[in-house]
């Protein structure tokens, strides 16, 4: 569905992708995960369309991105932050403008104002919409035409973690009915929960990708055991035979308050590969 | 041709919700059924502020709104989604163009109930050429400023020139020698002479330069910008 093969990009002097390679199958869900400027909202654009790129190729629903046509643009929504809504029109009316853009049914609004969780600020001016609000009428605009593809850039950054999961389970849904979506985004929480896969990406370059269950277990090398005393003292053992007679002795004498397995995260496994972290605060 | 009339469709009903726009369009309207009935110096020319606000508004109106309405698409990127959903730039622009006339022309039909029935075809046609061309200068104001305060900015001394040009050059000989030059102003000598007859030729000759350049403009503008 989405093709992208050796992209380069470069803006005045500065490289911000170098040679992005990935092909995303129908019906998946694929995330972009990688820290702030590491060039995520610049490839959602190339992908789409909206800039050019220096060299490789991008093809879209198996077409060059360049040629795609009027009734191919109809088949993929793009959600950006930056792109806006009309301020002084209601949600109603902000999808109205794109019913009759995509030759939609007017009834067909409000039930997608209802699938975004909407319904009871159908009449609101957009600019009275609290920031969650908002990106839910952005979704709504997305899926009002629905497209085969869908492009978010980061779409629930800066949400709090209710709306956030809420917005999770509108993707998932989405998903169910076989839409393919590429989303970007720096919580690597999301893009676990959500993704089927997902490609690392760090200063223009894809240092890793895969589903994130397996890219997980690729970097589980420290395999440790972590153990919590009723000491107040914290352990860490080999995760191995040779902590076995330990941990039975431990169990024995009614020393552990609590006892895991320290498997890596993909923010683990970012901080191993990059040296970076995926977010300023985490 | 479906897109236009989603553009037209959206601005008309944005008309009432956006009162800096709406301000522009019905200023000049009001007050001239105002000025029209409440003086009446003796010796002044007939339809004094008729006449004087209907140049005002040609020079501000149009131009407002043109510039408004584009720069602040482009300023919230509501544009750039216009664009994605395959509406044309030409479309959308042709679209605004053509709400803004409307609007213009129902204002000038207010502004016009004083005149004479004989003369109002004339007045109406004169007001209407005269839009396009403030509406081709707006749209290359809107096209040209990547957001509202640019074009604010741009907007204010086009805007004064175009006005307040023919206003002074009523009382100042210098002025009236390089406002001949403007539309607006020519647009004013055909609204003194108020009919199609002999003696308008320099007028229409100015008018249509003016129109020439401006369209030339516009065109070069939007081939260099596009709606970026
Ligand atoms: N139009 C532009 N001109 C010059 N440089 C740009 C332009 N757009 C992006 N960049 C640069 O490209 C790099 C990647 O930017 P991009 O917006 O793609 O990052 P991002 O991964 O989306 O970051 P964030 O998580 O903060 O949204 C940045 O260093 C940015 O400064
Ligand atoms: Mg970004």
């Amino acid at each position: 569905m989405i093709q992208c093969a050796n992209v380069y990009k470069s803006f005045a002097d500065k490289t911000v992708l170098s040679g992005v390679n990935f092909d995303i199958p129908s019906g998946e869900i694929f995330g972009l995960l990688g820290p702030s400027g590491a060039g995520k909202t610049t490839l959602i654009k190339i992908l789409t369309g909206q800039l050019a790129y220096e060299a490789g190729s991008v093809r879209i629903l198996g077409e060059n991105v360049e040629n795609l046509t009027g009734e191919d643009k109809k088949k993929i929504g793009i959600m950006m932050d930056e792109f806006g809504v009309y301020e002084r029109f209601s949600c109603v009316e902000n999808l109205q403008i794109f019913a009759d853009i995509y030759g939609i049914p007017h009834i067909k609004i409000k039930e997608t104002l209802e699938m975004v969780g909407l319904q009871d600020a159908m009449r609101k001016p957009a600019m009275n919409l609290s920031k969650g609000m908002r990106t839910r009428l952005q979704l709504a605009r997305v899926f009002l035409h629905s497209p085969k593809i869908i492009f978010l850039d980061e779409p629930t950054s800066g949400l709090d973690p209710q709306t956030m999961k809420s917005i999770h389970k509108i993707i998932l849904e989405k998903k169910e009915t076989g839409v393919t979506i590429f989303l970007t985004t720096h919580n690597m929480e999301e893009a676990t929960a959500l993704c089927d896969m997902v490609a690392l990406l760090n200063e223009g370059v894809i240092v890793e990708k895969g589903a994130p269950k397996e890219i997980c277990r690729k970097y589980n090398h420290q395999k440790k055991i972590k153990l919590h005393l009723s000491s107040g003292e914290d352990l860490e053992l080999k995760h191995g035979k040779e902590s076995a007679t330990e941990i039975s002795r431990l169990f024995e004498a009614g020393a552990i308050e609590t006892i895991h397995s320290s498997e890596p995260n993909l923010e683990t496994v970012f901080l191993e590969l990059t040296g970076r972290k995926l977010q300023e605060d985490a | 041709m479906r897109n236009i009339i989603i553009v037209i469709k959206k601005q008309i009903k944005d008309t009432i919700k956006n009162k800096v726009v709406l301000i522009q369009f019905i200023l000049f309207p009001i007050m001239t059924l105002i000025m029209e009935n409440a003086i009446k110096l003796d010796g002044m020319p007939e339809l004094f502020f008729t006449k004087l606000f209907s140049i005002m508004y040609m020079g501000m109106a149009p131009l407002t709104a043109m510039a408004a309405i584009i720069s602040e698409e482009k300023e919230k990127n509501t544009l750039r989604v216009l664009m994605m959903a395959n509406v044309a730039p030409w479309e959308y622009l042709a679209g605004v163009g053509i709400y803004v006339w409307t609007i213009c022309m129902a204002g000038a039909g207010v502004m016009a109930t004083g005149l004479e029935k004989k003369d109002m075809l004339f007045y109406l046609l004169v007001m209407g050429i005269g839009f396009v061309i403030s509406i081709v200068l707006g749209g290359c104001i809107g096209i040209f400023a990547k957001n509202q305060m640019v074009s604010t900015s741009l907007v204010m001394p086009v805007m004064a020139i175009l006005s307040f040009g023919p206003m002074l050059a009523l009382f100042n000989r210098t002025i009236e020698k390089v406002a001949k030059f403007l539309y607006t102003q020519q647009i004013s000598v055909l609204l003194n002479k108020m009919s199609f007859g002999q003696g308008n030729g320099e007028s229409i000759i100015i008018i249509m330069i003016n129109a020439a350049v401006f369209i030339a403009l516009f065109f070069m503008a939007f081939r260099r910008r596009g709606l970026e």
